[in-house]
C-alpha cells in the first residue's frame, strides 16, 4: 500500500518536471533563435544599410533604402485597401447587421483569415498583374490589403461591441440619430482599440512575402512609380539569403533584424497600450 | 443585438407611417450609413467569392488536361509539360506530419506545465512572449533556417540520428542538411507558439470543481491533470492542433528556404523535397507557358481547399470546448 503511494507521488513529480522540460525547451530554442538573430543581425546593421541602394554582386557594403521604402509603400497601398473594407464591415457587423447576414459575413471572413498567404498572391498576380501585363506594387499592396481584412473586421467589431449600451442610449435620448450616435460617441469611444487592432494587423502583413513573389517582385534600384515592380523588406531577405554571396548573407542579417524589430515593437505597444482582456489572443 | 435595442417603428404601424418613419430615418442618415457599411460588408463575401473562381477559372487548362489524375501522377515536368501534384502532397504531408510529432509533445506539455502547474503571474508573463513568437515573420523563421538549424542538424543531429536509428529507410542516404527533415523541424519550431497559446486557453477554460473533485477523491495532481483536466480539454486541444496544421500546411517562405527544392519521393527524411507551397513559390515567376502556370494555380486550388477544410474543422472544435466566439482562434 505505502510502496503505491510513493510510486504515485514519484510519478506526479516526474511528470510535472517533464512538462516543466517541455516548457523549458520551447521556451529556449526560441529565446537561442532570437538572441542569435539579434547577435548576427546587430553586428551586420550599419547606418548606410538605411540610406544606400543596394550594391552588385562583388561590391561590399551597399543598403537597402529602396527595400525600406518599398515596403512602406506595399503597407500604405494595403491600408487603402484592407483598413476602409475591415473598418466599414466591421461597423455593419457591431451595428447595424441582421443576424443571417452577419454570421454569413463572419463565417467568410474567418475562412478568409486562414487562406494561405501564397494562395493570395496567386489571387493577386492572376486580378492585376495578368491584365497589366507586369509586376507592380499595386498588386503586391491589393495582395496584402486583401490579408488584413479580416483582423480588421474582426478588432473594429470586438472593440465596438465592448463600448457600454448605455453611451449609444445616452446620445439617442439626446436626440442623435442612430449614425450620429455611432459615427459621434461610439466609434470615438472604441477609437484607440480600433487603432490598435489596425498598426497589429499591418505588422503582421509587413512581414509577408510569399503573395510579394510574383506580384510586387522586386528591383535593385527606386522603383519610378506605383505601376512599377519595388523591392521589399521581406523578398529583400529571402533572396539575399538564398543567394550564395557571405557579404549578401550579412545584409539579410542585417534586413531581418530591422523587419523583426519593427513588427515586435508594434505587437509589444499594442498590448502594453490594452488591457489584456479586450484584446483577444490573435495580433 | 443591434437591432433589437435600435427598434424605431414597431411592426403593427400602417404602412404610411412606416413609409414616413423610413423617410425620417433617411433624411437624418441612418439608411445611408446603414446601405454603406452594408456595401463594404459583402464586399469581402464578393471577394472571396472572386478569389475562389480566380483560382478556378485559372486552372482550367490543368484541369481539363489532367483531371483527377492530377493529384496522383508523380511526375512534373515543364519541358514536356507533364504534371502531377502527387510529389509536392507528399512533401506536404510529410513536412506537416513531422512538424506536429514534434511539436505536439513539446507544445501540450508545455501548455499543462502553464495551465497547471506555473504560477498565474510567471504563466501570462511566459505567454505574453510566446504570443509575441508567433507574431515573428515566416521569413525570419526561414532565414535562422538556413544559417542555424540547417547547419545544426547537418553536423550533429542527422549524423546522431543515422548511427543510431539507420536500419530504417527514414534515416538512411546522403546527409545534405537541406531536406524533409529540416523543413519539418523548421515547421515545428514555428506552430509550437500556436499550440501552447491556444492548449493554454482551454486547459484554463476547464472548470475548477473538475478538478477539486479529482482531488476529493485522492488524486494526486498529476492524476487529476491527465485523467481528468486533460480529457476534458481533449477537443479544444485537437482544435489547436488542427489548426497549427493548417499553418503549417499553407506555410511557403520557412519551407522553400530549408526545403532543397528537389522534386522527387524519396523514403528518406534526409533527402532533398518540396511542398505544394514552395513549387508555387519558386516556380510561378518561371512558368512560361500557359498550361504551366495553370498546373501551378490549381495546385494553390488544392492548397486552399486543404487548408480551409481544416480551418473549418479546428473552429468547430475549438468552440466546442471553450464555447467563445470564432474570432480568437
Amino acid at each position: 500500500m505505502n510502496l503505491r503511494r510513493v510510486w504515485r507521488k514519484s510519478v506526479n513529480a516526474v511528470m510535472f518536471s517533464l512538462t516543466a522540460l517541455c516548457a523549458l525547451v520551447s521556451l529556449s530554442v526560441l529565446l537561442f533563435i532570437l538572441g542569435y538573430l539579434l547577435w548576427h543581425g546587430g553586428k551586420s546593421l550599419s547606418w548606410s544599410f538605411f540610406t544606400q541602394l543596394p550594391k552588385p554582386v562583388g561590391e561590399t557594403g551597399g543598403g537597402m533604402a529602396n527595400a525600406i521604402v518599398g515596403s512602406g509603400k506595399l503597407l500604405l497601398l494595403a491600408s487603402f485597401v484592407g483598413v476602409p473594407i475591415g473598418f466599414l464591415a466591421g461597423v455593419y457587423l457591431a451595428e447595424f447587421g441582421g443576424s443571417t447576414l452577419s454570421f454569413l459575413v463572419r463565417y467568410i471572413t474567418d475562412l478568409l483569415n486562414g487562406v494561405p498567404s501564397i494562395v493570395m498572391g496567386i489571387f493577386a498576380y492572376t486580378v492585376v498583374v495578368l491584365p497589366m501585363k507586369h509586376f507592380s506594387a499595386l498588386a503586391g499592396g491589393l495582395a496584402l490589403g486583401v490579408m488584413m481584412i479580416p483582423i480588421a473586421v474582426r478588432s473594429t467589431e470586438e472593440f465596438l461591441r465592448a463600448v457600454p449600451q448605455t453611451l449609444r442610449e445616452g446620445a439617442m435620448a439626446l436626440g442623435a440619430s442612430k449614425w450620429r450616435a455611432v459615427a459621434t460617441v461610439v466609434i470615438p469611444a472604441a477609437a484607440r482599440g480600433i487603432l490598435t487592432g489596425i498598426i497589429l494587423d499591418l505588422a503582421r502583413v509587413a512581414g509577408e512575402t510569399a503573395p510579394l513573389l510574383f506580384t510586387a517582385f522586386g528591383n535593385s534600384f527606386w522603383s519610378s512609380g506605383w505601376n512599377q515592380p519595388t523591392a521589399s523588406l521581406p523578398v529583400m531577405i529571402f533572396t539575399y539569403a538564398m543567394s550564395p554571396y557571405d557579404d549578401w548573407h550579412r545584409q539579410a542579417w542585417a534586413a531581418g533584424l530591422v523587419l523583426l524589430a519593427l513588427v515586435l515593437l508594434a505587437n509589444i505597444g499594442a498590448r502594453l497600450l490594452l488591457p489584456k482582456k479586450a484584446l483577444g489572443s490573435r495580433g | 443585438m443591434a437591432d433589437s435595442t435600435w427598434v424605431v417603428a414597431s411592426k403593427r404601424v400602417e404602412p404610411r407611417w412606416r413609409l414616413r418613419a423610413f423617410l425620417r430615418r433617411l433624411r437624418s442618415g441612418d439608411e445611408i450609413a446603414h446601405l454603406t457599411t452594408l456595401i463594404f460588408a459583402l464586399t469581402i463575401l464578393l471577394i472571396t467569392f472572386l478569389l475562389v473562381s480566380e483560382l478556378w477559372i485559372n486552372s482550367t487548362l490543368a484541369r481539363q488536361r489532367f483531371g483527377w489524375h492530377f493529384l496522383f501522377t508523380r511526375t512534373w515536368d515543364p519541358v514536356f509539360e507533364n504534371f502531377g501534384a502527387l510529389p509536392f502532397i507528399f512533401g506536404t504531408t510529410v513536412t506537416s506530419t513531422l512538424a506536429l510529432l514534434m511539436a505536439i509533445p513539446l507544445g501540450v506539455g508545455a501548455a499543462i506545465f502553464l495551465a497547471e502547474l506555473a504560477p498565474p503571474r510567471i504563466s501570462d508573463a511566459l505567454t505574453f512572449f510566446i504570443e509575441l513568437l508567433a507574431a515573428v515573420p515566416s521569413v525570419i523563421y526561414g532565414l535562422l533556417g538556413i544559417f542555424v538549424v540547417v547547419p545544426i542538424l547537418r553536423t550533429t543531429v542527422m549524423p546522431f540520428l543515422k548511427d543510431t536509428l539507420g536500419f530504417l529507410p527514414l534515416f538512411q542516404g546522403h546527409i545534405y542538411g537541406f531536406s524533409l527533415f529540416a523543413a519539418g523541424t523548421v515547421l515545428a519550431i514555428m506552430i509550437i507558439p500556436f499550440i501552447i497559446s491556444i492548449s493554454r486557453e482551454v486547459l484554463l477554460a476547464v472548470p475548477g470543481e473538475q478538478r477539486e473533485a479529482a482531488l476529493a477523491l485522492g488524486a494526486t495532481k498529476w492524476e487529476s491533470t491527465w485523467k481528468v483536466v486533460v480529457p476534458y480539454a481533449r477537443v479544444g486541444i485537437m482544435g489547436s492542433v488542427f489548426l497549427a496544421l493548417a499553418r503549417a500546411l499553407g506555410e511557403t517562405m520557412a519551407v522553400t528556404m530549408v526545403i532543397g527544392n528537389d522534386t522527387k519521393i524519396a523514403s528518406s527524411l534526409f533527402a532533398p523535397g518540396n511542398t505544394i507551397a514552395a513549387v508555387i513559390a519558386n516556380e510561378f515567376t518561371e512558368a512560361t507557358s500557359d498550361l504551366y502556370v495553370h498546373a501551378l494555380v490549381e495546385l494553390g486550388l488544392v492548397l486552399f481547399l486543404l487548408t480551409i477544410i481544416l480551418n473549418a474543422l479546428a473552429r468547430l472544435l475549438i468552440l466546442a470546448t471553450t464555447r467563445r466566439g470564432t474570432a480568437h482562434v
